[in-house]
């Protein structure tokens, strides 16, 4: 690229304006990928949801709980592999602050159909015989720096009131480095025993693994059929589906990112196109200069285009590496109210192509105008 | 040989036949060139004067093919360039014309040695090649010591020979130079034109100069003036204005 030199020279050109410029992209992309990093925080639960599970809740609403029995009526569904029920514990460690879910889990079944977390044996083995034992996930317990063996008190908000305390039996992993390892489980015996009446022989949910997972359809429809006019009507659902549905409870995340989103998008495109207009118009008689001496118009076109590029990916460069910096940082402030924010190689490559977008946008309209302008009115304008 | 009476032979270098140019501002036209013939043989450093408005830039203009004529033809060195689309005639310029305008010439953020370059950068020619003939053409206008300055650390009439190697430098077919001397002081005006009768008489350049200054037109070999739209020859003008006054 022969011209490269005159590029070059001519982004240094104002120094103030090019700081500025590759400043307003820095932060743009900064905010984008964050807002892309919040996205895909609240959509992990759907994207890594197991296609072969379904979820069983009371049609009334997440709130109410199903008769225990239920279990049996649903493993004897043809093409159900194993069942299990959950429940929600909903209580406080120490500080409203140090929110994590608690699950109420069925030892019998849990590991049955969730074989992705991974606990050891003999921390498994412990955790059966341990009436108000507990496992954590590996991440929770580093936050709270809790070992095997600690005794955790926990307050119920929906159960009472009590502190109940529980022993750290165990610590588990997941497959996948990104997977969730934050939840804390109980038993279920356990929680059976010292809840009030109402909530005695209940589930909050129910989880399902199927044989295959082309029947997620069928089998759903006949567990929704069996357990209709009865007293609990059931509405099952694909774990995918009811992650989303969950995340909904957050209200409409991804319209407020979408909206955020334009108008970054907006206003970096007006931004940056009028401090290109700008100075190409500082610069007609140069390019009047570069015309006359047989410059061509596409090669004058192509000048300006490659000076916004060159801006936009800097500056897109320069965000991307601050938000990669600072979203582990966020992410750890603010471990508890969101799930982990955790900046991917797609989101990266996307940051750079939304700049190059806005680059090439913001350079089109000038460099059309420097293409099209003629060499003798542009030196007669003077 | 200079002609104006459209006379010349089709040897001429530069040659100008029944050449029109009409502007229309609002509903209003405005007739600038009238039927113009110029015939200018290769060495000839012809001064174009006239009456500002008379038409002498538009001329210069339409020879170096900025601008399209209205009517006519223009023939240089047996190509009819009035005849070519505009990128054609984009690379006939980088090929033909060395332009010298008044002002807006260099690029300020490349230095003398990157502006003298820039006309190469359109050719085929290799790194080192370029690199021979920008200090050659530096070495002509007396900047060879001044390379790596930029615009703003040269003076005027610097600034214009770096500009004037920048039309050598790829060896053109002629040279347009539209009032080179106009944001000058009458020393470095002076030098601007010794170099370029130098590169008449010694290099056997052809120039086509418009000016206002008398004194700088007397240094070439002949002086036209722009009159109703056509081309007169200094002397006859001169004749034609006393003639008009006797009468
Ligand atoms: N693009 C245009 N549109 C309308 N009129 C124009 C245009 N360009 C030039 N003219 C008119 O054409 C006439 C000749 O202009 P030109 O610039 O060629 O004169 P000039 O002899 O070079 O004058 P000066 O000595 O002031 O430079 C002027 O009346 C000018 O106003
Ligand atoms: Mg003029």
């Amino acid at each position: 690229m022969k011209f490269r030199r005159l590029i070059f020279a001519n982004l240094f050109r104002k120094k103030v304006r090019l700081i500025l410029t590759i400043g307003s992209f820095a932060i743009a992309l900064v905010l984008f990928t964050f807002l892309a990093v919040i996205k895909s925080a609240f959509n992990r639960g759907v994207e890594i949801a197991g296609a072969d599970r379904l979820i069983v809740v009371d049609r009334v609403g997440l709130m109410n709980l199903m008769p225990i029995s239920y279990a049996d009526k649903i493993a004897a569904i043809p093409g159900v592999k194993a069942v299990a029920h959950d429940h929600w514990f909903g209580g406080v460690y120490q500080d409203e602050k140090n929110f994590f879910p608690q699950f109420v889990i069925d030892v019998e079944n849990h590991r049955k159909v969730y074989p992705e977390f991974i606990v050891p044996d003999d921390h498994w083995n412990n955790f059966v015989k341990d009436r108000q034992g507990a496992i954590a996930g590996a991440k929770l317990a580093e936050r709270f720096h809790w070992k095997v063996g600690d005794r955790i008190p926990i307050k119920t908000t929906l159960y009472g009131g009590a502190v109940w305390e529980f022993n750290l039996d165990g610590i588990y992993h997941t497959e996948k480095p990104d997977g969730d390892q934050g939840q804390f489980w109980l038993q279920w015996k356990y929680f059976d025993e010292n809840v009030p009446s109402v909530i005695k022989s209940t589930a909050g949910w129910y989880i399902l693994k199927l044989n295959n997972p082309d029947d997620a359809v069928r089998v759903a429809k006949a567990i929704d059929e069996k357990f209709a006019n009865s007293s609990h009507e059931t509405k099952t659902q694909t774990e995918s589906a009811f992650a989303a549905y969950f995340a909904k409870q957050f209200g409409n995340i991804e319209f407020l990112i979408l909206t955020i989103g334009s108008v970054v998008f907006f206003t970096l495109l007006l931004v940056t196109g009028n401090t290109m207009a700008i100075s190409v118009r500082e610069r007609t008689g140069e390019l009047a200069v570069l015309k006359a001496i047989g410059v061509t118009d596409r090669s004058v076109l192509f000048l300006v285009l490659a000076e916004s590029v060159a801006i936009a990916l800097f500056g897109g460069m320069l965000g991307l590496l601050l938000a990669w910096g600072a979203i582990p940082v966020i992410s750890g402030a603010l471990t508890g109210m969101l799930p982990p924010l955790l900046l991917s190689k797609t989101m990266l490559a996307l940051g750079l192509i939304f700049a190059f977008l806005v680059g090439a946008a913001s350079g089109l309209l000038p460099g059309i105008g420097a293409m099209r302008m003629r060499v003798v009115n542009a030196l007669r304008r003077v | 040989m200079v002609r104006v009476d459209g006379s010349g032979n089709s040897q001429s270098l530069i040659c100008v036949r029944g050449l029109n140019k009409t502007y229309s501002r609002g509903g209003e036209k405005i007739q600038v060139l009238q039927g113009l013939n110029l015939d200018v043989d290769k060495g000839d450093f012809v001064a174009f004067m006239g009456p500002s408005g008379s038409g002498k830039t538009t001329l210069l203009n339409l020879l170096g093919g900025l601008d399209v004529p209205s009517a006519g033809s223009i023939t240089v060195d047996g190509d009819e360039i009035t005849h070519m689309s505009g990128s054609k005639l984009t690379q006939w310029r980088a090929r033909h014309v060395g332009f010298i305008f008044q002002m807006y010439n260099l690029i300020p953020v490349l230095t003398a040695y990157q502006n003298v370059e820039l006309p190469l950068l359109l050719t085929k020619l290799s790194g080192s090649d370029r690199r021979k003939h920008v200090e050659t053409a530096l070495a002509v206008v007396g900047l060879g010591d001044r390379m790596h300055h930029y615009p703003r650390q040269l003076s005027g009439g610097q600034e214009q020979r770096v500009t004037i190697a920048r039309a050598i430098v790829s060896d053109p077919t002629f040279l347009l130079c539209d009032e080179p001397t106009g944001d000058l002081d009458r020393k470095s005006a002076d030098e601007i034109m010794a170099l370029i009768e130098e590169l008449v008489g010694k290099y056997g350049k052809t120039v086509l100069m418009v000016t206002h200054d008398p004194v700088v037109a007397a240094r070439a070999h002949t002086t036209l003036h722009l009159e109703k739209g056509v081309l007169v020859e200094g002397k006859a003008s001169r004749q034609s204005v006393l003639a008009g006054g006797a009468a």
